[in-house]
């Protein structure tokens, strides 16, 4: 089977993100960039699957010369080609799903894996309006249930499941307070929840190997979508700075002061 | 001139740090206290592919360049410098045979190794002949289709886990130098005995014994060059890994002074952290210039090499420089930690005490200084 998924480029969650005194956006300069992390389970379920099943896996991101980096990482994974949308300027969540669908009618992947969001602007909904405007099934959320070390954990199957006769998935859905099972017809739209896999590292032999393994690249013009937003960021602001703790003399001070103060007693 | 990593680099180096990050540091400090060979984290790095890196491609490597090899290898020593000593202990001992090897040797003696994990030892030092190599009495005697071996080796690698060793012996002991012979010992022969691991100061994750031959026999075939060429095939293993070993040491070095970072932003003294002290700020300048200029040095070096350049004078610089410089960083971030610094409950006295080995091993900081002024004063 042929599986398609993302791999967006955002900003590593372990540096530091300042958004800039003006408010039109975050300090870039310094930053280190990193595959989405939902994105990187995309490519582990992928990989995954076509381990299991046969087939190919294909990464798709969406940017400027930059995003190699992060397709080199999903083909050191393992992934077998890339796609890369060359664009750069401000791309909302419909332009983006847009962009996809043009790859998938383009690639006919029997099955589209994305993040469940992207760690930088946490939209939560290309996945979601890629298969509403293909028409597809979809499953968000796939997830796993325990702690990946379990005994219990490893011994279960796992939460992406394609049926004997590569016509149906079987997804495990994280949902409030507990797991749902639905079953979707291929082809169709899954998005990753943290809980799904813990993804490889891209090994050297991996990195080696992603050298020479191809990059094909489109440009939005030619695949014919107007991505102009209809969506703009008008302001950023940082979250109010924490206040520093305080020490309290004795017990009773504390009582008090929860019951005056904070209001949770 | 171009500083800046290729995009191969920097995805070879975030793997290597990922997994020190991940696999490494969790356990540093637990066989940092128990001495065991870390044979899990090792077999997690052989998988990525972070062990004999610096096996060409045609005998199976992965035909990375020596400064890819640095780049990797400064990540590992970050995460535990004992494991990272361990990971590129094979390098050392099987750098000889790539270098004095022929084609059906390389074969033999270093293709196996990126087939399935295992370890081999470089054999030098003797309990009479450290800084003075060519003082060694392990002899070698022919007799026939094979030599046999006699003597002993002081303060081998991984010595204990090796399943195959490149040892250094006289032919002719009158010759010094030139009487010098490279063989390779296949598993543990007859007359062959392993020590115990030494009790060390640091980098205790890395094993450490003593080779003892009776009348070992070894096969012509085992040995590498010709009867009198050891030194010289040593001599280069040398120039070659001690880019390894300085980027060892600037490993250490940056984990001490992000330890040390941290730690100053969040210690208040006098109602405030210490790092607004501008005493405690200029041992962190200090840091952060000598850890720079350690790697630049060693990067060199390393580039050097994959430019077909001798780099005996420059990998000196880089190996005597970064381990007094891992000294000395070490050494002030323990005295940024204060009374903490000291207690093994804190991560940087271990860094001091890891630091310490890379003055001594392959090659004291003044037998490097010995190499360096030699080739000035050429
Ligand atoms: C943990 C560990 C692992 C090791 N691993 C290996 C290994 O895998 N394989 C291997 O072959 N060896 C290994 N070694 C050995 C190491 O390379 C030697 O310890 C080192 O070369 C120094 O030799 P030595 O200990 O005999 O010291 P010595 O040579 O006795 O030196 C003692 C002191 O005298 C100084 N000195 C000696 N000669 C001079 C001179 N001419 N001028 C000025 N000062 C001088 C030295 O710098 C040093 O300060 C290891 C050592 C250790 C501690």
């Amino acid at each position: 089977m042929k599986i398609l998924v993302t791999a967006k480029r955002v900003e590593d969650p372990e540096s530091k993100i300042k958004v800039k005194p003006d408010g039109t956006g975050i300090v870039q300069e310094g930053l280190k960039y990193k595959i989405n992390p939902f994105d990187e389970i995309a490519v582990e379920e992928g990989l995954r699957l076509v381990a299991k099943h046969g087939g190919e896996v294909v990464v798709v991101s969406i940017g400027g010369k930059e995003v190699h980096e992060q397709l080199r990482h999903a083909l050191a994974m393992g992934a077998h080609k890339a796609v890369w949308v060359n664009h750069t300027g401000p791309l909302d969540q419909m332009g983006v799903a847009g962009l996809l669908q043009k790859v998938v009618e383009k690639e006919k992947p029997d099955l589209v894996i994305l993040g469940k969001q992207s760690i930088d602007d946490d939209q939560n909904q290309v996945g979601q309006y890629l298969a509403e405007w293909l028409g597809w099934g979809q499953a968000t959320f796939a997830s796993k249930a325990e702690s990946f070390d379990s005994e219990n954990e490893k011994n279960k199957v796992p939460a992406l499941v394609v049926g004997a006769d590569n016509k149906t998935v079987r997804v495990v859905r994280e949902v409030d307070g507990g797991l749902a099972t639905v079953e979707c017809q291929l082809p169709a739209v899954v998005t990753t929840d943290l809980r799904l896999n813990q993804p490889r590292y891209a090994s050297l032999p991996g990195i080696m190997k992603a050298k020479s393994k191809p990059i094909e690249e489109l440009i939005p013009a030619g695949l014919g979508v107007d991505v102009t937003p209809k969506l703009t960021v008008t302001k950023m602001s940082a979250p109010p700075a924490r206040k520093a703790g305080i020490k309290v003399p004795d017990v009773a001070t504390l009582v008090e002061k929860l019951k005056t103060e904070a209001k949770v007693i | 001139m171009d500083f800046q990593l290729t995009d191969e680099q920097r995805a070879l180096q975030e793997t290597a740090r990922k997994y020190a990050r991940e696999v490494i540091r969790p356990k540093a400090a637990y066989y940092d206290e128990t001495a065991q060979f870390p044979l899990d984290l090792i077999e997690k790095g052989f998988e990525l592919g972070l062990l004999n890196l610096a096996v060409p491609a045609e005998y199976g490597g992965l035909g990375l360049s020596h400064l890819d090899g640095v780049i990797a290898t400064e990540e590992l020593a970050w995460g535990c410098a004992g494991v990272a000593t361990s990971m590129i202990a094979n390098d050392l001992a099987l750098l000889p045979i790539l270098i004095g090897g022929t084609d059906e040797q390389k074969r033999r003696f270093v293709t196996p190794f990126t087939k399935e994990l295992k370890f081999a030892s470089f054999g030098l030092t003797e309990p009479g002949a450290g800084s003075d190599v060519a003082g060694m009495s392990t002899t070698l005697r022919r007799e026939g289709d094979h030599y046999v071996l006699n003597g002993q080796k002081q303060f081998i690698t991984n010595g204990e886990h090796a399943s195959q060793y490149t040892v250094f012996a006289t032919t002719d002991r009158s010759k010094r130098h030139k009487g010098i012979t490279c063989v390779v010992i296949e598993g543990r022969p007859k007359g062959m005995t392993v020590g115990k691991h030494e009790n060390k100061m640091g980098q205790r994750a890395s094993n450490t014994v003593t080779l003892t031959f009776e009348d070992v026999r070894v096969p012509v075939e085992n040995r590498i060059g010709e009867e009198g060429e050891g030194f010289r095939i040593a001599m280069e293993t040398l120039d070659n890994s001690r880019p390894l070993t300085a980027i060892v040491a600037t490993g250490i070095a940056r984990a001490a002074m992000e330890h040390a970072i941290d730690y100053a932003k969040q210690r208040q003294q006098f109602g405030r952290p210490i790092a607004e002290f501008q005493g405690i700020q200029f041992m962190l300048a200090d840091m952060g210039m000598q850890i720079q200029a350690a790697r630049l040095l060693t990067y060199q070096s390393a580039w050097m090499l994959d430019q077909g350049q001798k780099n005996t004078l420059v990998s000196s610089y880089a190996k005597s420089f970064a381990a007094d410089m891992a000294m000395k960083v070490t050494t002030d971030a323990v005295q940024v930690f204060g009374g903490y610094g000291y207690m093994k409950e804190y991560p940087v006295e271990k860094l001091m005490r890891d630091a310490k080995l890379i003055q001594i091993y392959e090659g004291t900081s003044q037998v490097q200084r010995i190499v360096i002024a030699r080739e000035l004063l050429r």
